[in-house]
């Protein structure tokens, strides 16, 4: 005879008292009310957190595909330069290296710098206005190499040092390696800064939990009494905190995702400015892919469900307290 | 059912309060548990519902020895229990049909497998018109029968009751008491703590009187 029994009669007989049964009487209240839920302030919290953390990881995917571009940019392309020495033809050097290039498997395509680019390229350094002639410039060839093709550089530098000694190539192996270095701290610094907000976000959600907790003690206890176990309890607050990150959630990473969506038109505002162009060179267009947007939807679900494991977490820890 | 031997309370450093309690409570039986004021029957009513725990001898119940029982266990072995408090511990924000209602919302049973025995039982104890009532508004009372209608629905095994009967006028004591032997005679075992002489002197029972801290039982 214990309450799990459902087969027994009635326990007293109204008879004729027995009344109808009213409209009203239903379960209608949740067992924890919403109310008692600090909600506005933790919604607010999580949306800022979900905001920034989809900004920062918005950032990094831009700057992670832009140095993405320049490397596969730069490392199309192979430098040679030959330097003016006195008894030889710097022309007709020229012309050598150019044809031991094009000889080689993998080279799309060759050009030298004519004498007048080389003085543009010298401009910032020594003005305009400048006669060439009278100065040891090197000649600048640059050659594209076949997409996918994987060049011999030592056998390059071998057949073109046999046409012209003075001549050197570079593989811009130097820029390759700072842009990875650059594309990497970014990348370490936008992880660190995710971190920081997830450790944030637990926090203040842990501090939201032990509040509601507190504000709604009477209501646990009389759980207890009516024999509901911790984890029954701690599901009627999990349903509220989860809502509640998930709107904030919601709202913040709605938001960074329109200010994605608009950088573009924003980038348009700042261009020819000193500031937005050094953003574009940064940040290239501005424009996320749409991977980019999936991942600051998950990203958004994910930090939802933060708040609800970090809320889970403190109610076992809070119920234990609370007899 | 219950059975305790040799127990001793004392709340930290302070006399022992309760001291050795030995004595059973049988399955189906109802008993009176009175004595003066502080002798220590709300500190035994919290012993039985496992809300306290003795400093020394031993409680079984439903065949359990008490200290060797985690968490999880406790809470199931209070859904056999029931319990009305003198401070009526409801839940404000809903209605005296939900409060009542709560123990077969907490073990998960469908509303209509119950809805009508709630309300059967809301209008046994004279709150027919008041279901859709929260208790900020109710009597003190109306708030001690929605918490013996709270405790009784789910038909506990062990029912235990702190002065019941103390904020009622004689009448609705008497059919409150009714509840408690209708209640007794379908299988619960009943432990009402009262200083309400003339409500023992209506049925005949066992009666447990706690006295400097001792129990002497009166058969």
């Amino acid at each position: 005879m214990n309450k799990g029994g459902d087969q027994r009669g009635v326990l007293m007989d109204l008879g004729k008292e027995r009344p109808q049964v009213p409209a009203k009487a239903r379960n209608v209240s949740p067992i924890v009310p919403r109310g008692s839920i600090a909600g506005r302030a933790l919604v607010a919290v999580v949306a800022i957190m979900t905001f920034l953390a989809s900004i920062t990881t918005g950032t990094v995917l831009l700057v992670r595909a832009s140095a993405a571009e320049w490397q596969s940019d730069v490392a199309s392309e192979i430098t040679i330069q030959v330097r003016p020495v006195t008894g030889r033809d710097l022309d007709r050097d020229v012309a050598g290296v150019i044809a031991a290039i094009k000889a080689q498997p993998g080279i799309a395509d060759v050009r030298a710098f004519t004498k007048a680019e080389s003085g543009k390229l010298l401009e910032p350094w020594l003005g305009t206005g400048l006669s060439l002639d009278d100065l040891p410039v090197p000649r600048v060839i640059v050659a594209r190499i076949v997409p996918g093709a994987t060049l011999d550089l030592a056998a390059l530098d071998a057949s073109i040092k046999q046409v012209a000694p003075s001549v050197s190539v570079d593989d811009h192996r130097a820029w390759i390696e700072r842009m990875r270095t650059m594309s990497g701290a970014t990348v370490f610094a936008g992880i660190g800064i995710l971190l920081l907000v997830i450790i944030a976000t637990i926090i203040s959600v842990s501090f939201a939990t032990r509040g509601a907790m507190a504000a709604n003690r009477p209501i646990v206890e009389v759980l207890h009494f009516v024999g509901a176990g911790d984890r029954y309890i701690a599901n009627r607050f999990l349903q509220h905190f989860l809502r509640l990150g998930l709107e904030g959630g919601l709202i913040g990473g709605g938001a960074a995702i329109l200010a994605f969506g608009f950088s573009e038109s924003i980038a348009g505002w700042f261009s020819g400015t000193p500031v937005g162009d050094q953003f574009a060179a940064l940040l290239g267009t501005f424009s996320l892919r749409p991977s980019g947007y999936l991942i600051l939807a998950v990203q958004a679900v994910l930090i939802a469900a933060i708040t609800a494991l970090a809320s889970r977490r403190t109610l076992f820890a809070t119920l234990d307290d609370i007899d | 059912m219950v059975r305790f031997e040799n127990v001793g309370l004392r709340y930290g450093l302070g006399p022992e309060i309760l001291r050795d309690l030995s004595f059973q409570i049988p399955a189906h039986s109802f008993q009176f548990l009175t004595g003066p004021s502080g002798a220590g029957k709300t500190s035994l009513l919290r012993l039985l519902f496992l809300s306290l725990r003795p400093t020394r001898g031993l409680v079984k119940l439903f065949g359990n020895d008490v200290s060797l029982l985690g968490k999880d266990e406790v809470g199931e072995l209070r859904k056999r229990i029931g319990i009305v408090l003198q401070d009526f511990r409801l839940l404000d924000h809903m209605t005296t049909y939900e409060n009542v209602a709560l123990p077969f919302r907490v073990m998960g049973r469908a509303e209509s497998t119950y809805r009508r025995e709630v309300i059967d039982l809301l209008k046994w104890v004279g709150l027919g018109e008041r279901m859709d009532a929260l208790p900020p508004i109710l009597s003190g009372g109306e708030k001690q029968r929605a918490a013996i209608a709270r405790a009784v629905i789910a038909r506990p095994s062990l029912l235990l009751a702190d002065e019941p009967t103390g904020n009622v006028d004689p009448t609705l004591g008497r059919r409150l008491l009714r509840l408690f032997i209708e209640l007794n005679k379908s299988g619960t075992a009943v432990i009402i703590a009262t200083h309400d002489i003339t409500l023992m002197d209506q049925y005949e029972a066992r009666r447990l009187v706690l006295h400097q801290g001792r129990l002497h039982i009166y058969e």
